[in-house]
């Protein structure tokens, strides 16, 4: 499979890719009881005015996180 | 005989449980409070009656908000402790998990975990009209049977469904055979130990025993017996995190195929939806902070102009009851207390039930609708540099109103740093008790004159407010680095979709923050302001017999009419009642700040509250009833002359000194009151009063030192 890996803070509005892993445990936890788990379809919805925190689409709804917690989500894109 | 049934109910944030909760029990509700812990227990109570006729007593109790039975935040640790410690007293014969149905996969995972608690369960699905909106199918006999337990779909706010589920309630009590995961797979000899050395149902209970023992405090283990699971934990590689892990990867494989099998959803993107449409205008990078201010402006203006009518009313009332009594009950200390004790600090209290019932009408109508989460979202940020969270800036922007209750709503942040700063600068901001004192002193102090078509006084008086928003944002700051918390915050937060509020919730949820705002700070306002009285009406023995004395001999009586001398009478005995004395013994301590033994008595007796400022300066300045004559107390305080300058002694330099110990100091028993009650330390008020009165002595010595003559 030709696919890219990405921080879930690198990507843009709009884009979307699937759950590949995590790097921080901790906070893993707390996002996998949120329905983020690895092979679910995740898109990133919209970008607060400035710039962080970020709303991501999973599962059917609609999840917020900052920008320093997404970087520790690695997305597969394409 | 009346069967006792003890039902909890559980659920993610937003499904909607409160609802569900009001569906079953009415009006019949309580809160309490759990030993030991920040969180209202909710209450409530109703009589069923199964099929052959019998009486059921159903005592609900509707726990707080979580997406699992791994604690994340105070709030979450007592589901924890409830559903997984037979030996609470709260814990369950039944429990009722409250699913949102548009968002059934997530939701499924708490409730999977309570299934394998081995605690009788009922599903509710919720919000179905959503889901039928959403065009979402959920086949509701397969998914009971995949699950094991009775599931009935809801829609709370039309109250379907309700019947359907007091019906179920009342159905003898069953649990599934089967697990829903088995867990004793992961750790066989820490399960088992668990199961030997606690009294647990299930090995998915044991299992999370061991995964929260520092929450097993609260179990009452004994030392042995958590030496004993230690060993065993620590024997058998029991990583806690990757435990939590293993189990959500294969509860939410179990979930997936469950969905698959009971569950059609149309594959719309959210991008479709109306709550999207409405975030495009909410959070826009102009719009969003428009609509946000404009929305907190009109709050505001309601706050302040419609709440002043009940305020009104309140105060005629009391004032009338007081005069009532003082004038049939039969004079004396009884009468005295009464009314300069009891009903003065009733008055105190009652006349903020109006601006809380108005401010957490509104909070509310935020909170259902979905909004306030948006305005985390676009200000979040913003705060975070100053230790703050997106959600604190309604507390801090409600108490402009009044500190108490934005105390109060500082719940909706889940990061416990975020909050305990949240709740320490709060009282900072301006509240509306400021307000008389601020319209006395600078009608005293500046010139009722226009600087290019502005207000000066106007002025002057927008740069408290400003002072004070500053000063507890600097607050912050600074606290950021002080205070220390293990906790991790997270910001990790539902955006719910909006909703259109559920109004009969919310009218039981300001009832709810009224009863506890009256109970539970109103029994320390009562008792301060008594003391208060007592400090104020008594002096050393026969200090008062002398004055009173002193008035009655001739050379008074013939010349003074007899009001002047009552009045003369009451202001030496306050000059040498206990509080004044206090007053005297304070004064070298404040004769920096400009002020002198009066200013401290008022000083002193609006620790209770700030707005007795102006009645205590009343008193002493012998006016009588301020409300109808506050001019001729502003020019009698005019006319006081300080006896060393010979001059005024109200000048610039003391009256702004004044008001800036007015601005920063913690002046006010309820909010103290609130702050211990939200955050149950003693350290907390006692810091903020320490560090709140430091600042207000400093701002006055700089300014006082700056423009005195």
């Amino acid at each position: 499979m030709n696919s890219e890996v990405k921080y879930l803070s690198e990507l843009k509005r709009g884009q979307n890719g699937v759950i590949d892993s995590f790097t921080d445990y901790e906070l893993s936890l707390k996002l996998l009881e949120m329905g983020c788990i690895p092979g679910e379809k995740i898109e990133v919805i919209r970008i607060a005015p400035l710039g962080d925190p970020i709303a991501i689409s999973i599962t059917g709804y609609m999840l917020s996180l900052r920008k320093e917690e997404a970087a520790t989500v690695r997305v597969r894109i394409g | 005989m009346a069967r006792k049934l003890k039902i909890a109910l559980v659920g993610n944030p937003n499904s909607g449980k409160s609802s569900v909760f009001n569906g079953l029990t009415g009006l019949n509700q309580k809160v309490a409070n759990f030993p030991g812990v920040t969180v209202d227990k909710k209450m409530g109570f109703a009589t069923l009656s199964d099929n052959e006729g019998n009486q059921i007593q159903a005592e609900y109790i509707d726990l707080p908000g979580t997406y699992s039975l791994y604690p994340k935040s105070p709030e979450e640790k007592l589901p924890f402790q409830i559903l997984c410690d037979p030996s609470n007293e709260s814990h369950p014969d039944l429990t009722i998990v409250v699913a949102d149905g548009t968002n059934l996969k997530r939701n499924l995972f708490l409730c999977s975990q309570v299934i394998d608690l081995k605690i009788p369960v009922i599903l509710v699905i919720n919000m179905m009209d959503l889901v039928r909106y959403k065009k979402i199918e959920i086949d509701f006999h397969r998914l009971s049977l995949r699950l094991g337990i009775p599931v009935i779909p809801m829609n709370a706010r039309t109250h379907e469904g309700v019947k359907e589920l007091k019906k179920a309630i009342v159905q003898p009590l069953h649990v599934p055979d089967n697990d829903f995961i088995d867990v004793r797979v992961f750790s066989p000899v820490v399960v088992d130990t668990i199961r030997n050395v606690v009294h647990v149902n299930s090995n998915y209970n044991a299992f999370l025993v061991a995964n929260n023992l520092d929450l097993i405090t609260a179990f009452e283990i004994h030392q042995w017996k958590r030496d004993k699971i230690q060993a065993a934990c620590k024997d058998h590689f029991f990583d806690s995190q990757q435990m939590q892990a293993r189990e959500t990867l294969e509860r939410y494989k179990i979930i997936t195929g469950i969905m698959n099998d009971c569950v059609v959803t149309p594959n719309t993107p959210i991008q479709k939806s109306i709550s999207y449409k409405i975030d495009s205008l909410l959070t826009h990078r102009v719009w969003g902070y428009f609509i946000f201010l404009t929305i907190l402006f009109v709050i505001f203006q309601a706050i302040f102009s419609w709440a002043s009518y009940p305020m009104d009313l309140i105060d005629t009332s009391f004032q009338m009851l007081s005069s009532f009594i003082r004038n049939n009950l039969p004079k004396g200390l009884i009468n005295d207390l009464i009314v300069g004790g009891v009903l003065a600090g009733l008055n105190g209290i009652v006349v903020f039930v109006p601006q809380i019932a108005l401010l957490f009408f509104f909070i509310a109508i935020l909170e259902d609708t979905g909004y306030m989460a948006r305005v985390s979202f676009i200000m979040d940020r913003l705060l975070r540099k100053f230790g703050l969270n997106g959600k604190s800036l309604i507390p801090l922007i409600s108490s402009v109103a009044c500190a108490v209750p934005a105390i109060m709503s500082t719940r909706t942040i889940q990061n416990w740093k975020e909050r305990l700063i949240t709740i320490m600068v709060t009282p900072l901001m301006s509240c509306s008790a400021r307000l008389p004192v601020y319209t006395l002193l600078i009608a005293l102090i500046i010139p009722k004159d226009y600087v290019y078509g502005v207000n000066l006084q106007g002025l002057v008086l927008m740069m408290l407010y400003l002072i004070g928003f500053v000063a507890a944002v600097g607050v912050a700051w600074v606290m950021k680095h002080f205070i220390k918390t293990r906790e991790r915050s997270f910001f990790v937060m539902e955006l719910p979709m909006y909703r259109v509020p559920r109004w009969s919730s919310i009218g039981l949820h300001i009832v709810e923050k009224v009863k506890i705002f009256l109970f539970d700070a109103g029994k320390v306002i009562i008792t301060i302001s008594i003391i208060l009285w007592v400090l104020s009406s008594f002096g050393p023995s026969g200090t008062f017999d002398k004055i009173e004395q002193k008035y009655s001999s001739v050379e008074y009586t013939r010349i003074l009419p007899q009001e002047e001398i009552e009045r003369k009478i009451q202001t030496e005995k306050l000059e040498s009642s206990y509080a004044g004395l206090l007053g005297h013994v304070i004064e070298p301590i404040i004769k920096p700040l400009g002020f002198d033994w009066k200013i401290g008595i008022a000083l002193i007796t609006s620790f209770a509250a700030r707005e007795v400022f102006v009645g205590t300066m009343s008193t002493i300045y012998s006016v009588g009833d301020t409300n109808s004559s506050k001019h001729t107390l502003k020019e009698k305080m005019q006319s006081e002359v300080n006896p060393i300058t010979g001059g005024p002694r109200y000048t610039f330099a003391v009256g702004l000194a004044l008001m800036l110990f007015y601005a920063f100091a913690m002046q006010c028993m309820s909010t103290v009151a609130t702050v211990y009650r939200e955050t149950k330390r003693i350290r907390y008020p006692l810091i903020q009063i320490f560090y709140m009165s430091g600042m207000a002595y400093l701002a006055s010595l700089i300014a006082y030192q700056i423009f005195k003559p």
